[in-house]
């Protein structure tokens, strides 16, 4: 490394945050600076999201200033990103000024976008038609769900990619405990439409999660594609001519990356997600760019884990391009998800780009249950909060669960269909 | 995997009946592959799409989504599940000869 070099990351999130904090540790402030940029201060434990229509979180709990989750020692700037120009090195923000890089690190994970599908916007919007995948959203749908007293309650997913593509099925699984806990369940109508021809993506995590649904009595509607939304007759249409009626709507609407993206010359796909090298992490657009996270267009889960997992290769390889090295295609695609069944339990499943999710135990033999419900898992699901915060924000190593995906617990079987 | 002979191809199928092997393909193939799943003819519009997928999944190795189809390949989504009813994604990569669209986990 010649004179400082200046490492710049946009977004102070999941990714942005560990990632700041790891190169910080990394690096003497001799030999880097770090500037995290973000536009706003306000970072959300998203997880926490699915808890709040039930009460069972609040949104004060899991919201916290960004700038506290930063080690000493990095730059935090408070402003929205403008456009990227990768061939001069530069980040232009919104007021104008320029943030040149060294390294640019993308992490501004993905927005919501529902003025993508007709009339979800429109009128019912937060009366009958909710979405829990915002703080505001979340709070709104906790006030509707005191309120409601049976009917039909769909819930559907737009389209992929979605960030955590199982809260869905999860909102499904404590939405049926929650009204049966309320005794409103009985004349309540339960209906999970998704655009995938099963519960899930994946095989046999799809069979499993299916059982799960048709034991809690929750209708699944596969091959649903939602072209469009009346809030005010209830209506939830497909582009292939179906209609499910609805007293409420919990959508999860489409997503993208951040509009800067899409602005950038170069940097980011139609959809403003980063094409990215899935094995490295280096961005398509130029060497010394990385991105990581929600942001990517990785054929990998969105969420918290994968971005965890991620972080360790990329650090990796902002130090080793630094020197002036060859990346290490060190990803594998590691994902790891709890995923709420409601009554106090939940399940995990661990997999990543080869692997689908499978039964056993993680990580090793004599670890959680694998795609099997259980209250351990459950707990683990609300240990990992603390964990979150002061484990893998700050960018410490977690004992026992290394980046890469493990094998030891893992039970091959067959199913299909 | 089992090989099933296609307009004089032999061709592998996966067991959702899309190829394996993209490489085996031909349009001869493709116009056969449509007539089994109801589209009789393939028009202008129809090749549009097939095409658009095909480059994009030779290129990237993953097969746009819907989303993106309607975005990029010039046939709008409403369009798209017209020319090809039900799902497009899967419909459109079948009869372009490459892997079923994962549709991201």
């Amino acid at each position: 490394m010649t004179a400082r070099a200046r490492i710049v990351v946009l977004g102070g999130g999941t990714g942005g945050t560990m990632v700041a904090n790891r190169l910080r540790r990394r690096f003497d402030e001799d030999d880097a600076e770090i500037h995290v940029v973000d536009r706003d201060d306000r970072h959300v434990y998203q997880p926490g999201l699915l808890f709040v229509p039930f009460g069972l979180a609040s949104l004060d709990s899991i919201v916290r200033p960004r700038r506290r989750q930063l080690h000493r020692g990095i730059a935090f700037h408070e402003r929205a990103v403008d456009e990227v120009h990768t061939d001069r090195n530069e980040v232009r923000l919104d007021d104008g000024s320029a943030l040149p890089y060294d390294v640019l690190v993308v992490a501004t994970g993905a927005r919501l976008q529902p003025e993508e599908t007709d009339g979800l916007l429109g009128p019912g919007w937060n009366e009958r038609v909710f979405t829990f995948y915002e703080p505001a959203g979340a709070e709104e749908l906790r006030r509707a769900l005191e309120w409601f007293d049976g009917g039909r309650l769909v819930v559907n997913l737009v389209d992929m990619p979605i960030k955590c593509p199982v809260a869905p099925l999860e909102f499904a699984f404590l939405a049926d405990w929650h009204l049966r806990e309320r005794g409103v369940r009985a004349r309540t109508e339960l209906v999970y439409a998704t655009p995938l021809d099963g519960a899930f993506t994946q095989p046999v995590a799809s069979a499993e999660l299916g059982s799960l649904l048709a034991e809690k009595e929750i209708q699944l509607v596969p091959e649903f594609n939602a072209a469009e939304v009346d809030g005010v007759e209830g209506k939830l249409a497909s582009y292939d001519g179906r209609t499910l009626d609805f007293d409420l709507l919990v959508t999860v609407p489409v997503h993208g990356g951040a509009p800067y993206v899409e602005r950038s010359p170069g940097l980011g796909d139609a959809l403003g997600f980063v094409p990215t090298d899935r094995a490295t992490l280096q961005a398509a657009a130029a060497p010394n760019v990385f991105a990581l996270g929600d942001a990517t267009d990785l054929p990998i889960s969105k969420a918290g884990s994968v971005t965890h997992f991620e972080a360790a290769t990329l650090v990796e390889n902002v130090a080793r391009h630094l020197r002036g090295d060859e990346p290490e295609a060190g990803y594998d695609g590691h994902a790891n998800c709890f995923v709420e069944t409601g009554f106090g339990k939940a399940l995990m499943i661990d997999f990543n780009y080869e692997t689908e999710p499978l039964p056993g135990t993680f990580p090793g033999a004599l670890g959680l249950p694998l795609l099997r419900e259980s209250r351990v898992n459950h707990l683990g699901k609300l240990a990992f909060e603390w964990v979150y915060w002061h484990a893998l924000l700050p960018g410490r190593e977690l004992p026992v669960i290394g980046p890469a995906m493990p094998t030891a617990g893992k039970r091959h079987v067959s199913v299909h269909g | 995997m089992p090989t099933t002979l296609i307009a004089d191809t032999q061709v592998d199928l996966d067991a959702e009946g899309f190829l394996t092997d993209p490489t085996q393909w031909d349009e001869r193939i493709a116009e056969e592959i449509a007539v089994a799943n109801g589209i009789s003819e393939l028009t202008d519009r129809h090749w549009q799409v097939v095409r658009y997928m095909r480059e994009r999944y030779l290129a990237t190795g993953t097969a746009p989504s819907i989303r993106s189809l309607g975005k990029e390949s010039g046939v709008p989504v409403k369009e798209l599940y017209e020319l090809f009813p039900k799902g497009p994604a899967k419909l459109a990569a079948r009869i372009g000869g490459i892997p079923k669209p994962r549709g991201c986990v």
